[in-house]
């Protein structure tokens, strides 16, 4: 029973780290209909940001991190504008490989800059423990969980109560009305694309204590597409309590199946939510009225 | 555009939009008989290649192209068809026999893949197929005593009818196989089924109100992309002789849809191109790789660069063309701007390029720009 715990938790914190690269996946499909298979490479990049601010340049932890935040967002508007908006209006397919094709830019340029090597960086939590009866509880994945929490709640309130989040809603749902609502489209897209990155960036931020900074870290990406789906890609909460699912449900797999299961347990769950609820747990099932 | 004027409805139905154009294909295809007589075993090896590579262009474009449905996972119906070839030559089966056996059991796969595609669309679906690519390469890898797990399998060289097949053999074996998978397409797309592919992908709930059965065509459009891709993988396995997991992986995957962004995604003839360019790129990039830092030390030099700032340069070039993601950082490259600045591919180009002289002097680039859709939300589809 204690082991079972001990898995759920630990599962917890890798699934918010999922959480957090789905919710730039909903962030950016929620406002532009994009969905961005850059989002784990953009992560990847943040944490070798972090890595080169905090451990090369020295840096406190505290203000490398913003350094990173603030550096991706520039990066994340400068994606978006020399690569999806010149190709707004095309069909999902072109947008779809569009981002594919800047993951395999990040990629290779991280390779290049940084090699193939595994990084480190310490952080305030490395290394601290906290005992709660028989459970060992990681202060790293406890300060992920904290800080998902609260980034979510953030975003959750900004998307519901401020002018930009309820005009970033209007422009997904219909571009050109929103347009003639004197909406600014486009700076919308740029603002909503730095967001998307400033999470990219947390998550890959958070993450490094954990695993290893490495070239192959984006993969994690690909994780987050079934807390995407999960969430059901249009809800804020939605993409945490998918990641978080994800995160247990490939936690157990590991350690009660046997090998292999682990690595194909999300997809499997993704396949399974695709064919009986399409719309995810917190989709809504909008159907076209001709 | 139209390339051709067509003033009866049997006119759409024809195998060659005009004679003109059977000439030219007779022509191709002569050329291509004569090839290994002319050409060299490196560059036959290429042309091999180029034919399978075809072949998964043409089974992307009727699924993706034409039927309008997106899938990131081709890599798992070329492993399918693979090992599938690999498993067959173990039991002794004749190549005819393991080649259709492989293409259709990957085209029921397809089918299988198919039925919860139903339910999708866009990046559902790329999301879903990219799940099922994982879950292949995870169950290839784990089932070790079918697929020899992460040591591979060999396959023989292969024999038609007790002969064996050289080089020159299996050139024309790819090349027949082809030409009957370019004729399949041709076929199902000038059908009613191809126009069902057609209306599908242009809008699902019109076609649902004319009374076209979507859910059929749909997984009709993956057994028929698998089931070619299929055979591209036992083409793949017996030109490779050697298959293993890592091979059909996600770069796989990419490099399937590459072909037709690429060649276009709107016609049979843009999988070619798309499969051409493909394999070429590898070559030059080699070439490109080592040439490139003589030319930037020798273009330095000449213009009197300090040692110092030379120096600095020539080693920031060297590490960029020695890097071992060079590759994926051109093929990136290549789609992003192919997408922004090429959006109908090198069949478009070459369409556009013969709509120049055709209509000469009354050319307009406008007629040929890509067409954007602001209104749909992908949500109210």
């Amino acid at each position: 029973m204690l082991d079972f715990v001990q898995q759920v938790i630990g599962g917890i914190a890798l699934g918010c780290v999922y959480g957090l690269i789905a919710l730039g996946f909903v962030l950016i499909y929620k406002a532009t209909e994009v969905v961005n298979f850059a989002q784990g490479e953009i992560m990847m990049l943040g944490a070798f940001l972090s890595f080169t601010f905090i451990a090369t340049l020295g840096l406190n932890y505290w203000f490398g991190f913003l350094l990173c935040v603030v550096s991706m967002a520039v990066l994340g508007a400068a994606m978006e504008r020399l690569v999806v908006r010149p190709i707004l209006g095309y069909p999902q397919f072109s947008i779809v490989m569009a981002t594919i094709g800047l993951g395999l830019v990040i990629r290779s340029l991280v390779g290049i800059i940084w090699g193939t090597d595994d990084l480190r960086i310490e952080t305030p939590f490395t290394g601290g423990v906290i005992q709660l009866g028989g459970l060992v509880l990681s202060q790293d994945s406890l300060s992920i969980i904290v800080a998902t929490a609260l980034l979510c709640a953030v975003l959750y309130a900004f998307f519901r109560f401020t002018k930009i989040g309820i005009a970033m809603q209007a422009t997904s749902q219909n571009m050109l009305a929103a347009y003639y609502m004197g909406i600014p489209v486009k700076r919308m897209f740029s603002l909503i694309w730095s967001l998307s990155a400033i999470v990219a960036c947390c998550a890959g931020v958070l993450l490094a204590p954990i695993t290893f900074i490495h070239a192959n870290l984006g993969f994690l990406g690909i994780k987050a597409f079934p807390a995407a789906v999960l969430g059901g890609f249009g809800s804020i909460p939605g993409a945490l309590a998918g990641g978080i699912t994800i995160g247990i449900v490939e936690s157990l797999s590991g350690f009660y199946l046997p090998e292999g299961f682990k690595d194909v347990a999300a997809y499997i769950v993704l396949l399974a939510v695709l064919l009986w609820r399409p719309q995810g747990l917190f989709g809504s099932n909008a159907l076209k009225k001709v | 555009m139209s390339a051709h004027v067509r003033t009866s409805y049997a006119q759409s139905e024809q195998l060659f939009p005009s004679k003109n154009a059977a000439f030219w294909y007779a022509v191709l295809v002569a050329a291509l008989i004569a090839a290994p007589y002319v050409l060299e075993s490196y560059y036959l090896s290429q042309l091999v290649f180029v034919l399978i590579y075809a072949i998964v262009g043409i089974a992307m474009n009727v699924l993706s192209g034409q039927a309008g449905q997106v899938s990131i996972g081709h890599a798992a119906f070329m492993a399918i068809g693979a090992y599938s070839a690999a498993v067959a030559e173990k039991y002794g089966l004749p190549l005819p026999v393991y080649l259709v056996l492989a293409g259709g059991f990957t085209g029921l796969i397809g089918y299988l893949v198919g039925l919860p595609a139903l339910r999708l669309h866009g990046i559902y679906l790329a999301i879903a197929t990219l799940a099922f690519a994982f879950i292949v390469e995870e169950i290839v890898t784990r089932w070790e005593s079918v697929t020899n797990g992460n040591e591979g399998l060999m396959l023989g060289a292969p024999s038609l009818f007790g002969l064996k097949l050289g080089a020159q053999g299996f050139y024309y074996l790819c090349l027949g196989v082809t030409v009957v998978v370019i004729l399949a397409a041709i076929n199902i797309l000038r059908s009613p089924t191809g126009r069902a592919f057609l209306a599908i992908r242009d809008s699902e709930t019109a076609a649902r109100s004319m009374g076209i059965d979507t859910a059929r065509y749909k997984t009709r459009a993956f057994a028929i992309s698998a089931a070619f891709t299929g055979l591209a993988g036992v083409l793949y396995a017996h030109k490779l002789s050697f298959i293993s997991p890592e091979m059909f992986s996600l770069s796989m995957s990419i490099e399937f849809v590459m072909i037709i962004i690429i060649g276009g995604v709107l016609s049979l003839r843009g999988a070619v191109f798309g499969a051409i360019f493909m394999i070429i790129v590898d070559p030059i990039l080699i070439v490109v790789k080592d040439k490139v830092p003589q030319l930037t030390l020798g273009a330095m030099q000449g213009v009197g660069l300090s040692d110092q700032l030379t120096d600095a340069i020539q080693a920031g070039v060297v590490r960029v063309a020695g890097a071992p993601g060079l590759k994926s950082l051109i093929f990136g490259l290549i789609i992003i701007l192919f997408i922004i600045f090429e959006p109908m591919g090198l069949d478009g180009r070459w369409a556009r390029v013969k709509s120049y002289f055709r209509q000469f002097p009354l050319y307009r680039p406008t007629s040929a720009r890509a067409q954007r859709m602001f209104l749909k939300s992908e949500r109210n589809r």
